[in-house]
Order: C-alpha cells, then sequence, then structure tokens
C-alpha cells in the first residue's frame, strides 16, 4: 500500500509538535516568581488529587462528571494504546482491542459533551470550545476505524488508498486538536496544565479533604509589592490560570457578576492566560465582564495588568467571598490572585479607591477602620462586668470583641454573647483597649504591611497572658487569627484552640450548660457567612444550635458551602464599585423566597449588609441574639 | 504651569485627633498635594527635625522620589535652620500648613519665616492657578467656601488650607525606597522652649450660636459657617486711622486688649 505510512507519520509528527507546545509552553510559566514545590511528590499525587479532588468537585455536577470520565478516561487509554498501535505498530490484537474499547467509551462520552453543546448554559464559553465535541468523535470514530484491521475486523487493507487518505486527513483534523491543541493553547490545553496544575498546586493542603485558605504574606521591603505584571505571580500560579476550562461555574456563584459589577472571575482568569502569553482577548468566547466590552484588552508578560489588560475597578469588585475557588474544579486560586494585584495598587500606587485610602489611614493611625479613638475601645462592655486579661493575667477563655466594640448594632451581638456565657459561667476575660483591628480589611485590601503590624502587635499582646480558647463572634477576626496569624513566628496562639462563638455556644449547648427554650417564633433561615463556612468549613455548629432551639431551618437553595456572599466581605463596601444591583438585595430576595420571617447570622458584617436591606423584609438576628432571648430564666433567682 | 517654579512644601510630624499617634499632618499633607500638583519635578519637600521620624515615609508615600531633612533635636528649633535653607535654595513657592499639629502648633512659623525672608505671606490657600512672568494667581479660602483671588509676585510663602485638595493616598512601597537627603545642619536650641511648661491643652469653650434661623437653608448655614465674630465689616474707602480704630474697638470688644 503507497499510503500506509501516511497515519503513524502524521501521529507522530502530531506528538512532535505537541512536544515543542510543551515546552514552549512551560517556559511560559517559568517566567514567573521562583516557588518552593516538592516536584516528585506532587507528581506522585497527581493521580489521587484527579481522581479524588477534582472530581469531588466535578461530582456536583453528575452529568458532566460522569461524562468527563468516560471522554477524558478513555481519550488518555487511547492515546497511550493509539502510540503502541499505531505509532510503533505493536501487531497485538488484546491491544487493539483494548483500543476500541477505549475509544468507544471515549465516544459514549463525547456524544454527551455533544449534546450539552447543543443547548450551553451562558456560563460555558463557546467559540473553540463548541468545535470540542466534533474533535473528541472525530478522534474516536477515525481511529476506530482505523484500529479495526489490527484487531482483526476488517481484512488489512479494506477501503485501498482511498480510505487511507480520508481517514489521514480526519487524523490530522482530530489530533490537531487533541494533542497540538493541548499544548499550544487550544481547548484541550486544560488537560495537560492541569495535570501539572494539581501536581505542583500552591496550596497541596487543599488536597485530601483538607482545607487552606489563609492568603499568604506579602515580602516587605522589595522593589515592588504585589503583583504589577503577570511574570511577578508565582509560576504555579500561571500554570494554574492555564488550567482553566472555562466551564464558567465560577461565573454562576460570583455575587459581584450577578450585581453587574465589572468582575466575572472566569474573564478575570482567561485574562491573566492573555497576559502571561501576550496578546489580545479578541478570541475570548464567553460573558464579558458586565459593562466592559470584549476585545480591547491587551496583555504582555512584563506590561503592568492594569495597564490595558484588566480595569482596577474588576479586581475591587471581589468580596473575597471564595465562592469562585470553592465551586472551580481545577482548583484554580481567583482570590489569591486578585488580592495580590490589589496589594499592587495599595501599597504601590496608592490607589484604593473610594473610602479606602480613608480606612486605611485610620486603620494605621488608630488601630480601627473607622478612627475611632482608642481609648474608648471598651466602652461598649462599661456595664457588662467583664474581666480585662491585663488584670486577671490568665482565663480559661480570651473572647477577642472586634472592631464590633465601636458598633452599636454589633455592641447588641456582643452583650448577648456575653450574657450567654456568663450563664453558663465561663471564665472570660477580653483584652480591652490592648485588642487591635485583626487586620482583615487592611489585608484585603492589599495593605499587607498594615496587616502585618496588627498581626504581630495583636500576637505580642496575646503571647502577655494564658488561655486555652480564643472565641470571637467575628468570622473574619476568627479567620485572620486561626488561619493568617501563624506565618508570623510566635508562640502567642500555640495549643491555643480559635473559635467562632457558634462552635463554641453549641459545645455549651451540648454539655447542657446552657439552658434553652424553644423557639416559637415563626420560619427561620440561616446565612452562612463566608468566613465562617467556605474559609473554615463551620456550617453545622449554627445549624445545630437554631435546632437545639427546635427551629428547623428552611434553607436557601444557595446554601452551606454554595451560600451567596452578603456582600460585605473583602472590603467591597468600603471601596463600593458601582453595579447593577446590590449584593445585600440579591441575598435578601434569598431569604424571602425561603417564606421565612427572620434570618440567622453569625457575623456582624453580614448583620448591618442584611439589616442595610430597606424594609420591609425579613428580621436579620445573630445566632447568639435568638440564643440569648431563648435562655430560661433560673427559677431560683 | 511652567515646570520652572521652584516650589518647597514644609512638613511636620502631625498628630491624631483621637489617637494621638504620629500622622502626616493634614494640611502639611495638602501642602505636598499643592506641590505635586504644581510640579511634580521642581517640588522639595522638607522637613526640620528627626530624621528617623516614621512618618516622613508617609509624605514620601505620595510619589516623592526623595525628601530633604534638616536634622534638628527635639528641643531645636525650626526656625532658623529653614531661614538659612530658604535663603541658600532657589526656593520661589514655600508651602506650608497652616498650623502644626503637635508642638507649640501656634501658626506662626510662616509669618516668621515671612518676616525673616522679607517674602509676602499668602494665608490659607485654597488653590494655585497660575504662575508666570513672576506671579501667581492663588485663591485664598475665605468661610462658606468663598473664595478670594489675590495676584501675589514670587517668592512667596503661602500657607494652605483645609479647603485645597485633599493629600492623595501615601503608598508603603514608595514611602519605603524614597531617598532621605538627610542635610548637614547645626542643631539650634530653642531656648525660649526650655523654659516654658507645657499641660495638656482643653477644648477651648465655644462661643454660644445663638440660631435664629427661620428656614432650612439658613439652619444650614449656620451649622456649616466657620465661626466668625459677630458681624464682620469690610472697609474700602476709609482713612487708614479709620481702619485702625475699627480694629482697637474691636479687639477691645472681644477684649483681646483691656
Ligand atoms: S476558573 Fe475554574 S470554575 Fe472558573 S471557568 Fe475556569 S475552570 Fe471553571
Ligand atoms: S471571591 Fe467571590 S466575589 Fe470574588 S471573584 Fe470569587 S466569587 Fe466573585
Amino acid at each position: 500500500m503507497i499510503l500506509d505510512w501516511l497515519p503513524p507519520t502524521l501521529i507522530g509528527v502530531l506528538l512532535v509538535l505537541a512536544g515543542i507546545g510543551a515546552i514552549r509552553r512551560m517556559n511560559l510559566w517559568r517566567a514567573g516568581q521562583a516557588e518552593k514545590v516538592d516536584f516528585l511528590a506532587g507528581l506522585f499525587a497527581m493521580p489521587k488529587r484527579y481522581l479524588h479532588d477534582l472530581h469531588h468537585v466535578v461530582e456536583r455536577d453528575k452529568y458532566m462528571s460522569r461524562t468527563h470520565v468516560a471522554t477524558g478516561g478513555g481519550f488518555v487509554l487511547a492515546m497511550v494504546l493509539v502510540v503502541f498501535v499505531h505509532l510503533f505498530g505493536v501487531k497485538n490484537e488484546i491491544l487493539a482491542w483494548a483500543l476500541l474499547a477505549a475509544l468507544v467509551l471515549m465516544f459514549c462520552g463525547a456524544l454527551f459533551v455533544y449534546k450539552r453543546r447543543m443547548n450551553p448554559p451562558s456560563r460555558l464559553s463557546k467559540g473553540p470550545w463548541m468545535r470540542l465535541p466534533k474533535s473528541l468523535l472525530t478522534f474516536s470514530i477515525t481511529f476506530f476505524v482505523l484500529t479495526l484491521p489490527a484487531a482483526g475486523i476488517l481484512p488489512e487493507g479494506t477501503g485501498g488508498w482511498i480510505l487511507t487518505l480520508v481517514l489521514s486527513v480526519l487524523i490530522l483534523m482530530s489530533l490537531s486538536e487533541m494533542l497540538f491543541g493541548m499544548t499550544w493553547g487550544g481547548p484541550m490545553k486544560h488537560a495537560f496544565a492541569g495535570a501539572l496544575h494539581l501536581a505542583f498546586h500552591r496550596r497541596p493542603e487543599r488536597f485530601g479533604g483538607g482545607r487552606s485558605t489563609g492568603l499568604k504574606p506579602a515580602a516587605l521591603g522589595e522593589a515592588s509589592h504585589g503583583v504589577a505584571k503577570p511574570t511577578d505571580f508565582k509560576w504555579n500560579q500561571l500554570l494554574g490560570f492555564d488550567a482553566c476550562v472555562q466551564c464558567g461555574r465560577c461565573e454562576a456563584v460570583c455575587p459581584a457578576f450577578a450585581a453587574g459589577q465589572p468582575l466575572n472571575p472566569k474573564k478575570l482568569i482567561q485574562d491573566m492566560v492573555v497576559g502571561f502569553a501576550g496578546g489580545t482577548d479578541k478570541k475570548y468566547a464567553g460573558s464579558a465582564y458586565p459593562g466592559v466590552e470584549v476585545g480591547n484588552a491587551k496583555g504582555a508578560p512584563d506590561q503592568i495588568i492594569t495597564n490595558g489588560l484588566i480595569s482596577s475597578d474588576t479586581l475591587w469588585s471581589c468580596t473575597t467571598c471564595r465562592a469562585c475557588v470553592e465551586e472551580c474544579p481545577m482548583m484554580i486560586e481567583h482570590v489569591d490572585a486578585i488580592v495580590d494585584m490589589r496589594r499592587f495598587l495599595t501599597l504601590e500606587k496608592g490607589e484604593t479607591p473610594n473610602k479606602g485610602a480613608q480606612v486605611l489611614e485610620n486603620i494605621i493611625a488608630t488601630d480601627n477602620p473607622n478612627g475611632y479613638s482608642p481609648a474608648s475601645r471598651t466602652h461598649w462592655a462599661a456595664d457588662q462586668n467583664l474581666n480585662l486579661m491585663k488584670d486577671v493575667k490568665q482565663a480559661d477563655v480570651l473572647f477577642w470583641v472586634s472592631d464590633g466594640a465601636f458598633d452599636m448594632r454589633s455592641q447588641r451581638i456582643l452583650r448577648a454573647f456575653v450574657k450567654l456565657m456568663k450563664a453558663a459561667n465561663i471564665d472570660v476575660a477580653i483584652l480591652g483597649d490592648e485588642e487591635l483591628d485583626s487586620g482583615d480589611v487592611a489585608r484585603r485590601l492589599g495593605d499587607d504591611a498594615a496587616f502585618q503590624s496588627l498581626a504581630k502587635r495583636n500576637l505580642a499582646t496575646l503571647s502577655k497572658y494564658s488561655f486555652k480558647t480564643i472565641v470571637t463572634t467575628d468570622p473574619h477576626a476568627f479567620h485572620c487569627l486561626k488561619n493568617e496569624y501563624g506565618d508570623f513566628g510566635s508562640d502567642a496562639l500555640k495549643g491555643v484552640e480559635v473559635l467562632h462563638h457558634t462552635t463554641f455556644l453549641n459545645r455549651l449547648v451540648k454539655e447542657e450548660r446552657l439552658q434553652l427554650d424553644t423557639f416559637k417564633g415563626g420560619k427561620v433561615t440561616y446565612h452562612d457567612p463566608c468566613y465562617l463556612g467556605r474559609y473554615n468549613g463551620e456550617y453545622e455548629a449554627p445549624r445545630e444550635l437554631l435546632a437545639s432551639l427546635g427551629i428547623d431551618v428552611a434553607e436557601m437553595e444557595r446554601s452551606g458551602y454554595r451560600s451567596r456572599c452578603c456582600g460585605g466581605g473583602g472590603g467591597a463596601p468600603i471601596t463600593d464599585i458601582p453595579g447593577e444591583r446590590r449584593i445585600a438585595d440579591m441575598r435578601m430576595e434569598d431569604v424571602v423566597s425561603t417564606g421565612a420571617e427572620m434570618v440567622a447570622v453569625g457575623c456582624q458584617q453580614c448583620t448591618a449588609m442584611l439589616e442595610g436591606v430597606v424594609e420591609p423584609r425579613p428580621v436579620v438576628k445573630d445566632i447568639a441574639e435568638i440564643l440569648v432571648s431563648q435562655l430560661a430564666e433560673e427559677v431560683n433567682s | 504651569m511652567p515646570p520652572k517654579v521652584n516650589v518647597v512644601s514644609l512638613v511636620s510630624v502631625g498628630r491624631h485627633p483621637q489617637s494621638g499617634r504620629s500622622r502626616r499632618a493634614e494640611q502639611d499633607g495638602r501642602a505636598v498635594e499643592l506641590g505635586l500638583k504644581l510640579s511634580k519635578k521642581s517640588l522639595t519637600v522638607v522637613h526640620a527635625g528627626d530624621s528617623q521620624e516614621p512618618v516622613l515615609r508617609q509624605y514620601a508615600g505620595m510619589g516623592l522620589d526623595s525628601l530633604t531633612v534638616l536634622p534638628q533635636a527635639a528641643d531645636g528649633d525650626a526656625l532658623p535652620v529653614l531661614v538659612e535653607f530658604l535663603k541658600n535654595s532657589k526656593a520661589q513657592v514655600v508651602l506650608t500648613g497652616v498650623r502644626a499639629e503637635s508642638g507649640e502648633s501656634s501658626g506662626m512659623l510662616p509669618y516668621l519665616l515671612a518676616e525673616q525672608l522679607g517674602w509676602p505671606l499668602v494665608p490659607r490657600v485654597a488653590e494655585i492657578l497660575t504662575i508666570k512672568e513672576g506671579a501667581a494667581e492663588v485663591l485664598l479660602a475665605l468661610p462658606r467656601g468663598q473664595r478670594r483671588s489675590v495676584i501675589v509676585s514670587l517668592p512667596f510663602i503661602a500657607t494652605v488650607d483645609n479647603a485645597a485638595a485633599e493629600a492623595r493616598q501615601t503608598a508603603f512601597g514608595p514611602g519605603l525606597r524614597a531617598d532621605l537627603k538627610v542635610l548637614n545642619v547645626e542643631s539650634v536650641t530653642d531656648d525660649a522652649m526650655a523654659t516654658w511648661q507645657i499641660s495638656a491643652a482643653k477644648p477651648r469653650p465655644k462661643r454660644l450660636k445663638v440660631v435664629k434661623a427661620k428656614t432650612a437653608a439658613d439652619r444650614m448655614k449656620a451649622a456649616t459657617a466657620k465661626p466668625v465674630g459677630g458681624g464682620g465689616k469690610v472697609m474700602k474707602n476709609e482713612t487708614a486711622a479709620e481702619k485702625a480704630q475699627a480694629i482697637f474697638d474691636l479687639l477691645l470688644e472681644e477684649k483681646v486688649v483691656r
């Protein structure tokens, strides 16, 4: 046969081209900053991370997870066998039959991909992604036919040179997508970059059911701070961006996107790719940043990102709610990237929008965001008869009051919690005026210098006293204390349990140290604060507490790990980027749609945001406030 | 704005009204802002005092490449070193705050500087509109958002009012990297100050305002007005003696002179 050499040659050539592309792509990633990665351990762990962790997320969409197992698994298997059977010409009927089976599997999967693409939801990118199912089908059919003679089903030479020629054209078409496209920037890139991203992830703690949500400290005192250009990212962050499959799950859950603010996490990640690979966003075929036309963004590895690639408003729209990260099947870290870029804007350019500059200045000069007198921090507790650590030096429980101390609404929550602790006879003390802002807002606004200064000073104060547990009603302070203060080389929190008040109260209730009456009000729903739920995995304690009052929580559609942000995180109310709607209003609609008369929360910021929604609306109460109103009066008092 | 004008902004260590902590002083920050707006290239920002003061980095973080320090001990007198410095510089416009937030806070420094240098002093500037042919057109801030435009010849000293543009955000990185040029000057002890007793200030009793406003607009006006004593009078055509008499009468009435 004259043309028999053609298919293997095509396969070989495309494999070589893919190899060249892979090296080029890796060089793009390597332009990023150095970051220590355990390469071998990562590579060994990769299959497990794929099968277990990644699929755990994909599983949330059952249709897609099965489709992907069939298509992806079938393809990988088929490709390996194609190399043996068709490139190296291994004559073995068993191999050929295995290849046929893999191709059938892949074909079935590809049919479902095709079906999904017939009427794709808006979150999916179109463009080249629309051609992918066709390429998948072409691949499986072509190699199926090509393998039939090897499997002994058809005699060698069936179809003559015409069939060989036709098959060769089809091989060229499908392999261009599957191999060449994989490393030269086609949709299949996600398989190549994704696998390596899983291996070299910057937060390996996330795999195996772990959690890693604390921001990494910025190095201070360098020639520049934060991420200005794509190459200022760590190399494995760049690799992570490349792993995006443009599935748009992040877009579907992003509160800022839904509110019409100029942010779409999927587009942001794609723009990062445009940045480090160089070029424009003209080929982007997904949803735009609301209100911003696609096609005008230009980027290059050494170009300042906010000069032409993305607008700084995009970065400031994010509430750091982590919904996108939670939802991303490729485990991409959007929030890290956004805060990295904010650091540049704040620490280098001094361009924190709206009230940002003033808030940061206040934090620096008064250790609280509103510029209140630090000497008035404990005024709220004038009638609370609380021990000060300064006087008692030690206590079982240190109550971290947070900046809610300055706010009249939050003070109601603080008092309620104190009353509950007193009812349970807890040995508790507060830091009083020695406590400083946790630094949460400063850090999310990109001012890591202010954050680190606060963290170090707070840790120095904490290290003077002894306590077993530290409890706070503020999930943001909770997150800082629990997940971020550990980076500053202090022993102050060593062996100390950091708890959110709902967790703490739940224990008290379980130990029967609080006597509570059954709640007899109307329907109640519960709003999971982002910094309690997604950041710290505490979904149960608040619900158990409500259940202990006999409340059957009427869950919102978006609750638990899918809870929608109240709009109050990440300094978003301070930078206040305009959109079409307010995030808090949308969340209140979620509440209303359950028919609840009251929404229970576990965060003063959520309380403030949700109470800011115009009435009539359900009542907003912190769980501590609800519990306190059900506190059984002691009979003999 | 011709880039030729040499602007010097004088900065001091401010004091946060709530925490009492050092900070970038409100008005001095505005003086730097105004200087930056006039000409970023030929702006010199000068501090007489401790060169180790971290607050200087907050000024530098407004985008200054360098900041000049005339080192002075804590009991030093800023006036003589500043006069010396300005005499030897090519300064044409000197900007300061109206008064410092810490230390004596008398507001006298710009007047004494003007006196010793023999330059005109323009008080409470809101904006400098143009500088050309050796003269500047300056807007003075008057109560209730009113402005008065005056022309002043170079060189001059101006104090910057709170009505001037707010100081831009200070950025940590540039502030950290800015070059502190510490000049070699002698620290002059303020002998007068050594004899003073310093005690914490108490808020001054406020003059009671009897608001006789009838409409909301009037009340708004009364609430937002800067405190001005009684009914002021603009005297333009009277003789100097009459004007002096009017001032004297007012001082008597206000019990400044007895
Ligand atoms: S970032 Fe993640 S969730 Fe968003 S489109 Fe890409 S892969 Fe999907
Ligand atoms: S963290 Fe929340 S607000 Fe920010 S991009 Fe992700 S989903 Fe959107």
